[in-house]
């Protein structure tokens, strides 16, 4: 099995869901000190207190920016408890490609952001007029 | 003779295969690989002689010491010091470079004093640094890297005053391969009474250290990186230094004497190895050295000169489709860091390695310095004297084929 697959690819090189949001119910700006990426994941809550925009921002590998990019896709409609309960295995399956021990935090720093995002957000307030 | 392919042959770990090619090895930076003559001495000690050093009267314990200071003698005549007992063994560098941290910076180092590094240091010169002057509530300044990547040594002159006490500085940077003028920055720091402390983690491996020519205070380097086993360290410090510190590690073998309430500390060195040393690393580390006597400290500086030569001007075609080398204007060696736009190294690493060759990504325990030069991190190759320029042409193989995954 390829560890750059087509699919892992064409996210690194046309993320879905990559930019910045300016004022997000949660954010959460993550490290890989070993590699030195840097991902930010940022994300709106509905009345409901349901994800109704993920998006995500930062440097890294082909595999943590593919990965964050596929990761926002699934978290629309989530609750952060739903986040929350988000497992490695799921971000491994998402994937479908090798990861070798020493690609598992590059994988992982994705889920890793999203999950204090989601702990730190509070749903969205009606704006008031 | 010095012929790298024939010296290749007394290393094992060559017939390995990575993703069913033959192993390229250019992470030498990170650590070398070993010959069969050390592996053999790792054995032979275990079969036939393994015991404690200092302690006992039975044979194999004569037999031990006897080979564990045998490496010591070594190790100074291979560095020129002056005795055995201005060796000490460590851990590590790392481990070298804190000895003199705690021993002699915990009495030496007051308020207001300052310490000088340089903005190329591995972390393992600049944390022990940093905590120091914080506990001592002393200052540490930097000396600047110029655009051209070399040392700003002229801004170095106006840091050194009366205040500085300690100048840390590398021989060789992980980095970027680059070897400051030594001479110059010793003979600076002693006119204003500062001691300098050398980090020859890297340099030590690839040229020549003389203590004696150098005139540096303290020399910190590790065995692990010039052939030797893991776990060895070494701290070279002049005698009139070394004997009036203080150890800062205690228990078994640093004591001459010890009554219920108080202990006497033993003789240089042994006073700065607390416990069971690392016995069979250290005499295994003598066949290292052995090892790079017989090929000799210049061949090894004349090739490392001429395979990265070659390694530049194989990779700086390929500066068109965004490969940038980060190399210094003069003085390098060994080393050679790279970047590609819009591709992280990471991925660079991982696709050499599908290729069979070893590099390294990362920080390279330097994140001050790759944030200088406004990178997330970098790759590196680092050449040692069994490697070829055919090795450099897998590598360039290892490149086109990352261009084209990520560029095509």
């Amino acid at each position: 099995m390829e560890l750059y697959s087509e699919i892992i690819l064409d996210y690194f090189k046309n993320p879905v869901n990559k930019g910045i949001i300016t004022e997000p119910s949660g954010t959460c700006t993550e490290h890989n000190p070993l590699c030195g990426d840097k991902i930010r994941v940022d994300l709106v809550l509905d009345k409901k207190g349901n994800v109704s925009e993920a998006k995500f921002s930062g440097e890294g590998c082909a595999i943590s920016q593919a990965a964050t990019s596929m990761l926002t896709e699934k978290l629309i409609g989530k609750t952060p408890a739903q986040i929350k309960k988000i497992d490695n295995e799921e971000i491994y399956k998402m994937l479908n490609i090798p990861i070798s021990p020493g690609r598992v935090k590059c994988a992982l720093l994705g889920l890793v952001t999203a999950k204090k995002a989601a702990i730190l957000a509070s749903p969205r307030k009606p704006a008031k007029k | 003779m010095f012929d790298p392919k024939k010296l290749k042959k007394d290393f094992p770990i060559f017939s390995r295969k990575i993703n069913d090619k033959s192993l390229v090895y250019l992470d030498n930076a990170s650590t070398s690989q070993k010959p069969k003559s050390v592996i053999n001495a790792l054995t032979n000690y275990y079969e036939t002689f393994n015991s404690n050093t200092h302690r006992g009267i039975h044979t194999m314990s004569e037999e031990a010491t006897a080979a564990y200071e045998d490496t010591r003698e070594h190790v100074m005549k291979f560095i020129n010091a002056n005795l055995p007992k201005e060796i000490i063994f460590t851990r590590n560098t790392t481990e070298a470079i804190n000895l003199v941290a705690y021993s002699w910076g915990e009495e030496n180092i007051k308020s207001g004093d300052e310490i000088i590094v340089s903005a190329i240091e591995h972390h393992s010169n600049l944390v022990p640094w940093q905590e120091l002057c914080r506990r001592k509530n002393a200052t540490l300044k930097i000396i600047p890297i110029k655009t051209d990547l070399t040392l700003d040594l002229a801004a170095y002159e106006k840091l050194l005053s009366k205040k500085t006490k300690l100048v840390s500085i590398t021989a060789m940077s992980n980095v970027l391969g680059y070897m400051p003028d030594l001479n110059k920055i010793i003979k600076s720091a002693h006119k204003v009474g500062s001691l300098v402390l050398v980090d020859g983690a890297q340099s030590v491996a690839h040229m020549k250290a003389d203590v004696k020519k150098l005139d540096c205070d303290f020399l910190a380097f590790s065995s692990h990186k010039m052939l030797g086993p893991t776990g060895v360290g070494v701290l070279y410090g002049k005698f009139e230094i070394l004997s009036n510190m203080n150890p800062f590690m205690f228990g078994g073998d640093m004591v001459k004497s010890v009554e219920q309430h108080k202990a006497y500390w033993n003789d240089l060195p042994w006073k700065f190895e607390a416990g069971t040393p690392n016995i069979a690393d250290v005499i295994a580390f003598d066949a290292a050295l052995t090892y790079l006597d017989k090929i000799g400290l210049e061949n090894i500086h004349k090739y490392d000169q001429q395979l990265l030569k070659y390694a530049v001007g194989k990779f700086s075609k390929y500066e068109k489709d965004g490969v940038s080398l980060i190399l210094p204007k003069s003085d390098t060696s060994s080393i050679l860091s790279f970047s590609i736009k819009g591709i992280h190294p990471h991925d660079i690493a991982q696709i050499f390695n599908d290729e069979g060759v070893a590099i390294r990504s990362g920080y390279h325990c330097s994140q001050p310095l790759i944030e200088h030069l406004n990178l997330s991190s970098t790759a590196r190759m680092s050449f040692y004297f069994y490697n070829t320029e055919a090795d450099i042409d897998r590598a360039e193989i290892a490149l086109k084929r990352t261009l084209k995954i990520f560029k095509s």
